[in-house]
């Protein structure tokens, strides 16, 4: 999309059996480690969907009662119960980071170093409250008893595709945080205006690296929308 | 698409950044959503009303996330394409299971109710 020669080539429908038959390059104007990112999060949408599909199974299939999420995930404000509060804050504090990753990819590409350097760092920080977040509820949900095989709530099914599947996506968070904190500072070290060679690479860095750490970040938050609606609200 | 025209004269910076309002209205959409999506639980809303409510707020979210945060509405159409027709596999997948799940609760309904 950032490619002036890109102009020349057809548009809309009429692209996609010319880009796809043509030589060499599939995925015109997509640099490869992006190309490789989305296939990448390709495959995480089928392991989190088959996760997601289990959960269905399991919830429609069970004779005795689910539990009530609303009732289990509620937290006390000032004495009075409030349903999914903590689910809600964790959902805002996502969102709010994929938010300022999305304007650091922008300010990178504009090379603002210092924007693109702290906004990477605060979508980090965002992540780490969320992933102390979830460390907050599991404790909770462990001190009130749920396991993977019972739970006090109802059907016994719940506490394994819980720790499964909020689990697992809070792995991803966690990663994602490290990668964010690495690439703050190769952005603050400038790595990235001065095309300084990785450490596992010989390549040269370059600030696209930036939109393919917000494609992963933003993955992350689109399987928290899914895993929000599904498991907490339904 | 958004191209800026005044980046595009500068050959050191590509002309893939959008205008920071896009960024931001998506942004505030995404909190209005979520907190509407929050309200079907603080309301008690049940039965269809309930999941077509979460399943209309969780499509757009993912959707808003996917075009503008994700840039798929900027890229060509073979990449989304590529990554929007697997989707369908996951649909039947689910549909698969959806039957499944209510052959399994009948058998167990059968067996365990009604055979004591």
């Amino acid at each position: 999309m950032s490619d002036s020669s890109l102009d020349n080539l057809p548009k809309g429908w009429k692209s996609v059996p010319n880009d796809l038959g043509s030589d060499q390059t599939a995925f015109k104007g997509v640099q490869w480690g992006k190309a490789m990112m989305w296939i990448f999060l390709l495959s995480d949408t089928f392991i989190f969907s088959c996760f997601l599909i289990s959960y269905m199974k399991g919830r429609a299939s069970t004779v005795v009662d689910w539990p009530n999420t609303s009732h289990v995930f509620s937290l006390d404000f000032m004495g009075v119960p409030v349903p999914l509060l903590l689910i809600a804050i964790m959902t805002f504090v996502l969102i709010t980071s994929s938010g300022t990753m999305a304007l650091a990819v922008k300010y990178g590409y504009e090379k603002n170093r210092k924007m693109c350097g702290s906004l990477i760092l605060a979508t980090a920080i965002g992540g780490l409250i969320f992933v102390g977040m979830q460390a907050f509820e599991w404790s909770k949900l462990i001190h009130e008893g749920v396991r993977p095989w019972s739970n006090p709530f109802g059907a016994g099914q719940f506490g394994s595709y819980f720790f499964m599947i909020t689990g697992f996506h809070g792995t991803h968070v966690s990663i994602g945080v490290i990668f964010l904190f690495i690439f703050a500072r190769k952005v603050f070290r400038g790595d990235f205006d001065t095309g300084r060679r990785g450490f596992f690479t010989t390549m040269k860095s370059d600030y696209v690296s930036i939109e393919i750490l917000g494609l992963y970040w933003h993955f992350v938050d689109l399987v928290w929308v899914f895993i929000f609606a599904f498991f907490y609200l339904w | 698409m958004n191209e800026n025209t005044e980046v595009n004269k500068n050959k050191e910076k590509p002309a893939t950044t959008h205008k920071i309002g896009i960024y931001l209205w998506i942004w505030g959409l995404l909190f209005v959503l979520s907190f509407f999506s929050y309200m079907v639980d603080w309301y008690q809303f049940q039965g269809l009303l309930r999941w077509s409510l979460i399943l209309f707020f969780m499509f757009l979210k993912a959707g808003l996330i996917m075009a503008f945060f994700m840039h798929l509405f900027w890229e060509r159409y073979a990449l989304v394409n590529v990554l929007l027709w697997p989707m369908t596999a996951i649909a039947c997948f689910v549909g698969l299971m959806v039957a499944e799940g209510k052959y399994t609760v009948f058998t167990r309904l059968i067996y365990f109710v009604l055979g004591e």
